[in-house]
């Protein structure tokens, strides 16, 4: 008994090391047999999946805090890529470990007035619609066409995640008259500087169109959408730093939730993989807040930028049917 | 063009402290529910539809795949279990979970709702109409009739 418990300890220590150095050994995640509806025999023991799942996870929480990125984005193309786990799957539990995140925050955020309900609520209403539309679109292709549009997207971010400039406090001269008669507007006071910084925004209608394929993408491959909200909302709406950040992470527990119930319907919960994903992810990001205080963010920036890199790859050629690595 | 008060402060308006109040009562209570549900399952406390040791079998198919085969071999229904028909099987550990699931997927409409009293109250009926329509919008996710598949 305890050869066969070092035995299973041995296997897991090796996943795990495999998933941290995302090792082709992973690759063997296929869909064999998925045509089957009576599944192959598992040799592997039902709780190393979960455990493993959860340890990952708990990684991934962290390393999201560090790098500044969402749950979402690094969960799908990783555990899709490196798992045994259909894509469907993943994408619904990547929202749900989004949606979770964005629900953790979404209150504080609201009650310091970080987060703006007025800039939210008109955002909320296209993202949140368009994500029940690629959520339905992505639930009806081909999984192989929804692996390749994964991982040319995971690759786009990170080129948007290389090139993209933030802007603390952009300059909006003038709002625009949408924004205008909405009342887009807000002030919020800056800890570091001890002011109160009046804000409003600009090219809403632009941005509010922006959205449109935003939320289409979060619904489609699950991703979350904190990658794209925030350049959207800070750079060409004109919003500050960290109410786009603290918006853009409310924001998703709306465009999320719209998503999460098209893929729930669907059947694409499986709560042995959703419970410990959302553990785990809210664990490292709790320890991961921790660890920032002392951490490069810089260097981790770098190393999500290069995972996400190699992820986006590994989805581009499982979609094409290319055994990469 | 409506004449709107929004007053320029701070703190945060009526609605968005009653919207984070909720929210945040709705978070914290489908968290400790998923945490209970959860154990309930995996410490087998509660009998599984799909016994524990055999999903693993299971989750690499496609979703419609997989509904057919944990039909065919363990529900016997004549439709596949896909939207609002978990609700069935709630005396079974696996999909007891799908409870505080779905209380985290729906604290956000009952949020929505929330707000729209307060938003005509002050006038600001525009976003009273955004916040109702944004509650449809999510209600009709949430309902089933739109799901579609491979």
């Amino acid at each position: 008994m305890t050869k066969s418990m070092l035995r299973r300890l041995g296997g897991i220590q090796a996943s795990l090391v495999c998933a941290l150095t995302l090792s082709p050994i992973w690759a063997f995640a296929s869909e064999a047999g998925a045509s089957a509806p009576v599944p192959p025999a598992s040799t592997t023991a039902w709780w190393v999946w979960p455990v493993v799942l959860l340890v990952v996870t708990f990684i991934m929480g962290i390393v999201a805090v560090l790098g500044g990125v969402g749950g979402g984005v690094l969960y799908v193309p990783i555990i899709s890529g490196f798992f045994p786990f259909h894509l469907d799957f993943v994408r619904g539990t990547g929202l749900l470990v989004a949606l979770s995140g964005a629900l953790a925050a979404g209150p504080g955020l609201l009650k310091m007035n970080m987060a703006s309900l007025r800039l939210a609520i008109p955002v909320a209403l296209i993202a949140s619609t368009m994500a029940i539309v690629g959520a339905m679109v992505g639930l009806a292709l081909p999984t192989n066409v929804v692996q390749i549009l994964l991982g040319a997207t995971i690759l786009g971010i990170v080129v948007i995640m290389f090139t993209a400039k933030k802007s603390e406090i952009p300059e909006v001269k003038q709002a625009d008259p949408l924004s205008s008669a909405l009342r887009i507007c807000g002030i919020y006071h800056e800890a570091s500087s001890g002011q109160d910084i009046n804000w409003c925004v600009h090219r809403t209608p632009m941005g509010l169109a922006t959205f449109i394929i935003i939320g289409f993408m979060a619904g489609m491959f699950g991703l979350g959408a904190g990658w794209a909200n925030v350049p959207v909302l800070n750079l060409m709406m004109g919003a500050p730093l960290k109410i786009s950040v603290a918006t853009s992470k409310f924001l998703l527990s709306i465009t999320d939730t719209s998503a999460a119930w098209i893929y729930l319907n669907k059947g694409c919960v499986i709560p042995m993989m959703v419970v410990p994903s959302l553990i785990g992810i809210m664990l490292g990001s709790f320890v991961g807040v921790r660890i920032l205080k002392v951490a490069k963010p810089t260097f981790i920036r770098w190393m999500v930028i290069a995972i996400l890199g190699f992820a986006g790859i590994k989805a581009l050629t499982k979609g094409l049917g290319i055994d990469l690595f | 063009m409506e004449k709107l008060t929004v007053k320029m402060s701070t703190k945060a308006t009526d609605e968005q402290l009653l919207y984070a109040t909720i929210l945040e009562k709705g978070m914290l209570v489908g968290l400790v529910l998923m945490f209970i549900t959860f154990a309930l399952y995996v410490f087998r406390i509660m009998p599984a539809a799909v016994p524990l040791a055999e999903i693993s079998g299971y989750w690499s198919q496609p979703v419609h795949d997989y509904l057919v085969a944990i039909n065919t071999n363990f529900l016997h229904w004549d439709h596949l279990p896909t939207g609002w028909a978990w609700i069935k099987l709630i005396g079974k550990g696996d999909f007891l979970n799908f409870i505080p699931i779905a209380i985290l997927s729906g604290v956000t409409i009952m949020c929505y709702l929330a707000i729209v009293p307060g938003l005509f109250r002050r006038g600001d009926k525009a976003y009273a109409i955004m916040a109702l329509a944004e509650a449809a919008i999510l209600a009709l996710a949430a309902s089933g009739l739109l799901a579609v598949g491979h």
